[in-house]
């Protein structure tokens, strides 16, 4: 098993911290894994994104050019990352924010409305939390239950309060998929 | 029968490599009579500069390091970060000090690091053959300010005890001269100040020592030391520039 | 310990050398390694060490000088233009044969060039650098892991040759975070002690710490005496690592990131049945010079695969010795190559056809 996943967005719309949470789920569970914030060029235009690789070995590259995830919290990543999904991979939208179509038919495309459900749980910060549990549903890499378990231990303490809403924020994403 | 002149313990028998009428000599002695006199000969760890005095390494019988062109003042932090409870010197000289390790002696001082140093001004870059340096007079003629320094394009002798002081960082400044006895005997005072300020964990402290460089200021000794008086003294007065309770 | 933990490469490294014992760091700002510093100010404090920003990289650089004189195992790190800064104090570190490490997360240049991921001070690290005739142990990890563990032994082999250590990383290693373990801890105090070091001529003879040899018999002694130590290195402290070369008949030779890289790109030549295998130096001086030209004998050509306009590839052709073409594929400026270039790469040499 190996997967790669690049995860896109504003800066701020915490795409750095779901990708540390799932790579370090990832090892929980005793996988390979590694975690790459953007760097290079592409930090140009307002996205941040990070590359997060999970393996059941030896990880080479931690860099992706094919990833066979991309999940895209707005236009530009939309834009830039979509292009490079694998053939058959798949790519998650947040379609709170995302109009626009995937102009491609050799990869899978699901649309989550992560910024919705976030503000129906009173805190549109966990839209990343949404789409995260959305592609946990979809692809059995890590467990939703190993994922939630990791909260305490990736987020700081003194936001340790905000556990319970994250991890709703988790299953309401996962249950748009299932 | 009672001993009224010795040789100190914290000087090595090799003879000084100085040119006739130098005054390091003189300033080796009392730094080294310093120690001597404060007993910490085994606490102490110097650092040797780049210039004149680049040899110290080898005069002085304590722990010593040579350092690079200005960064006495650095080696010395590292030193005594790693050793809080030694006493750290640094002896340098105005090309040294003054020009080239002018951002590690300001900041040095500016962290109040527990160090002293002893800055030897003659005015004049010594080993290299008698270039201008920073603090070279106004109108002084130098290899390298052949027309005398002209302050249009050479800028003006810089002051660093007075600079040095302004710091909140250094506790005791100094400036001395060893142009005669009497300014010899304040001089180790000073020295002596300087050091205890260590010892107290007071702060950074500096003692700027006026010296005379009769070879490169072409002239003889009795000569230099008189020039010392008549022309350096008045651009650096004398005093204690600071001093922490 | 033997927990794995999540972890960037800069943070990593810092903490491998406060396990190794290391209490003392002196540094100034530059990207990309300042996480690495940030990471000392907060933890030394902790465990009675010292975090001091320097001035300058070139006042940094000798507080480590006056730091390993004193007896102390120290560290600093730095990217490209502020190690340039550091090779005063490094020269005489090395010159006053006092054991240092040093982290260089190169990035692009010359100048002040960029600051993305390079290998481009490459020359600068393995010939010297600073001035005069020395040379640093050289050490390359390519994951966050390794970085860890060569970290660990730097200051093991810094002190046992008395000689600065250079970590070389790039921005990657320094950013990413991948699983780390720490697989011991040393206490600074049970380390043995340095007799050579200055702490005050207690009961003993004075120490001197000194470049200084105005005779040049004596520095010409000196010299000698810093080669034989580097040919003693050569002898014992290379490093490397070997992966698919049984049936290789095309090698790359590539180092950290690039070797990450290279390690994709073998995979899919392989799904093209291109037999490519990688010898991956670990120690760049030390450089793997034996193993290279072994596989002289065995595989048909070579590509260097760095990003840098070709340094390490005059390292290869030496060891290479005219026996096979060895290739050269760069990247430089910041620009991280893909394994998909490196693929199109090896079909255009045509390595594997005989």
């Amino acid at each position: 098993m190996k997967e790669e996943i690049i995860m896109a967005g504003f800066g701020g719309q915490g795409v750095m911290s779901m990708g540390k949470l799932l790579a370090y789920a990832g090892m929980k569970e005793g996988d390979e894994v590694s975690w790459m914030p953007s760097y290079g060029p592409e930090m140009r235009g307002g996205t941040a994104n990070c590359t997060v690789i999970i393996s059941s070995e030896k990880i080479p590259s931690p860099l992706s050019s094919r990833p066979d995830t991309v999940m895209v919290m707005n236009l530009p990543s939309l834009e830039k990352f979509a292009p490079m999904v694998k053939e058959g991979g798949t790519i998650l939208i947040n379609s709170s924010l995302i109009a626009k179509e995937v102009e491609r038919d050799d990869i899978e495309v699901i649309k989550v409305p992560a910024n919705e459900i976030a503000n129906e749980l009173g805190n549109s910060r966990v839209a990343n939390m949404v789409m995260l549990g959305a592609y946990l549903a979809r692809k059995n890499i890590v467990k939703l239950d190993t994922v939630k378990k990791s909260l305490k231990d990736v987020l700081p303490e003194r936001r340790h309060d905000l556990i319970p809403i994250n991890e709703e924020a988790l299953d309401r994403g996962a249950a748009l998929v299932k | 029968m009672k001993l009224v002149a010795g040789y100190p313990d914290s000087l090595t028998e090799k003879p000084f490599h100085y040119c006739p009428g130098c005054t390091h000599g003189i300033i080796h002695r009392l730094v080294a009579e310093v120690i001597d006199e404060l007993g910490i000969r085994e606490e102490t760890i110097g650092v040797a500069p780049v210039g004149c005095s680049v040899l110290a390494y080898e005069y002085f019988d304590v722990d010593m390091f040579e350092a690079s062109h200005g960064r006495a003042p650095a080696v010395a932090t590292g030193v005594k970060r790693v050793h809080p409870d030694k006493i750290v010197f640094t002896y340098q000289g105005d090309g040294d000090l003054a020009s080239i390790g002018t951002a590690e002696i300001i900041h040095a001082a500016n962290r109040g690091e527990k160090i002293t140093t002893i800055f030897v001004n003659n005015a004049i870059y010594g080993m290299t053959g008698g270039q201008m340096a920073p603090t070279t007079l106004v109108g002084q003629k130098t290899t390298t300010s052949p027309f005398g320094r002209d302050t249009n394009t050479a800028g003006h002798p810089i002051k660093i005890s007075e600079m040095l002081s302004v710091l909140d960082g250094s506790a005791y400044i100094a400036r001395v001269s060893v142009h005669d006895p009497k300014h010899i005997r304040q001089a180790k005072k000073a020295i002596k100040k300087a050091f205890q300020v260590q010892i107290e964990g007071k702060g950074f402290a500096l003692v700027e020592v006026l010296s005379a460089c009769p070879t490169n200021w072409g002239m003889a000794p009795v000569e230099a030391v008189k020039w010392l008086a008549d022309n350096m003294v008045p651009t650096y007065p004398l005093g204690e520039f600071k001093e922490v309770e | 310990m033997g927990e794995k933990i999540l972890m960037k490469g800069n943070e990593a490294i810092a903490e491998a050398a406060i396990k190794a014992g290391c209490r003392y760091f002196f540094g100034y700002p530059i990207t990309p390694q300042n996480a690495l510093p940030e990471y000392m100010s907060r933890r030394l404090p902790e465990v009675g060490g010292v975090f001091l920003q320097a001035e300058s990289e070139v006042a940094a650089s000798n507080m480590v000088y006056g730091a390993a004189g004193a007896g102390a195992r120290v560290l600093t790190s730095s990217s490209s233009p502020g190690i340039s800064l550091k090779m005063e104090g490094i020269s005489y570190i090395a010159g006053a044969e006092l054991p240092a490490v040093i982290v260089n997360m190169m990035r692009g240049g010359p100048g002040l060039g960029g600051i993305q991921p390079s290998q481009s001070d490459y020359f600068q690290a393995t010939k010297g650098g600073g001035h005069g005739d020395y040379r640093l142990v050289v050490l390359a990890p390519s994951s966050v892991q390794e970085a860890v563990d060569l970290t660990m032994e730097a200051f093991e082999i810094a002190d046992r040759y008395r000689n600065p250590v250079m970590i070389v990383g790039d921005g990657i290693i320094g950013q990413m975070m991948e699983p780390v373990e720490f697989k011991k801890e040393i206490d600074p105090a049970d380390l043995p002690k340095k007799d050579w070091a200055t702490d005050g001529a207690k009961g003993r003879e004075k120490n001197v710490i000194n470049s200084l040899f105005l005779d040049p018999r004596e520095l010409e002694k000196h010299n000698l005496k810093l080669k034989a130590k580097y040919d003693k290195m050569k002898e014992k402290e290379v490093r490397y690592e070997t992966y698919k070369m049984d049936d290789a008949e095309l090698v790359i030779v590539a180092y950290g990131t690039t070797a990450r890289i290279a390690l994709s790109a073998i995979e899919l030549a392989r799904e093209k049945g291109i037999k490519v295998g990688l010898i991956r130096p670990i120690s760049l001086f030390p450089f793997p010079e034996k193993i290279i030209a072994e596989a002289a004998g065995k595989v048909n050509s070579f590509l260097v695969v760095e990003m840098s306009a070709g340094q390490m590839v005059e390292d290869v052709r030496l060891a290479v010795n005219g026996k096979k073409e060895v290739y050269f594929y760069g990247r430089t400026g910041g620009m991280v190559p893909s394994p998909e270039e490196i693929v199109e790469e090896i079909v255009k040499i045509g390595g594997a056809i005989k």
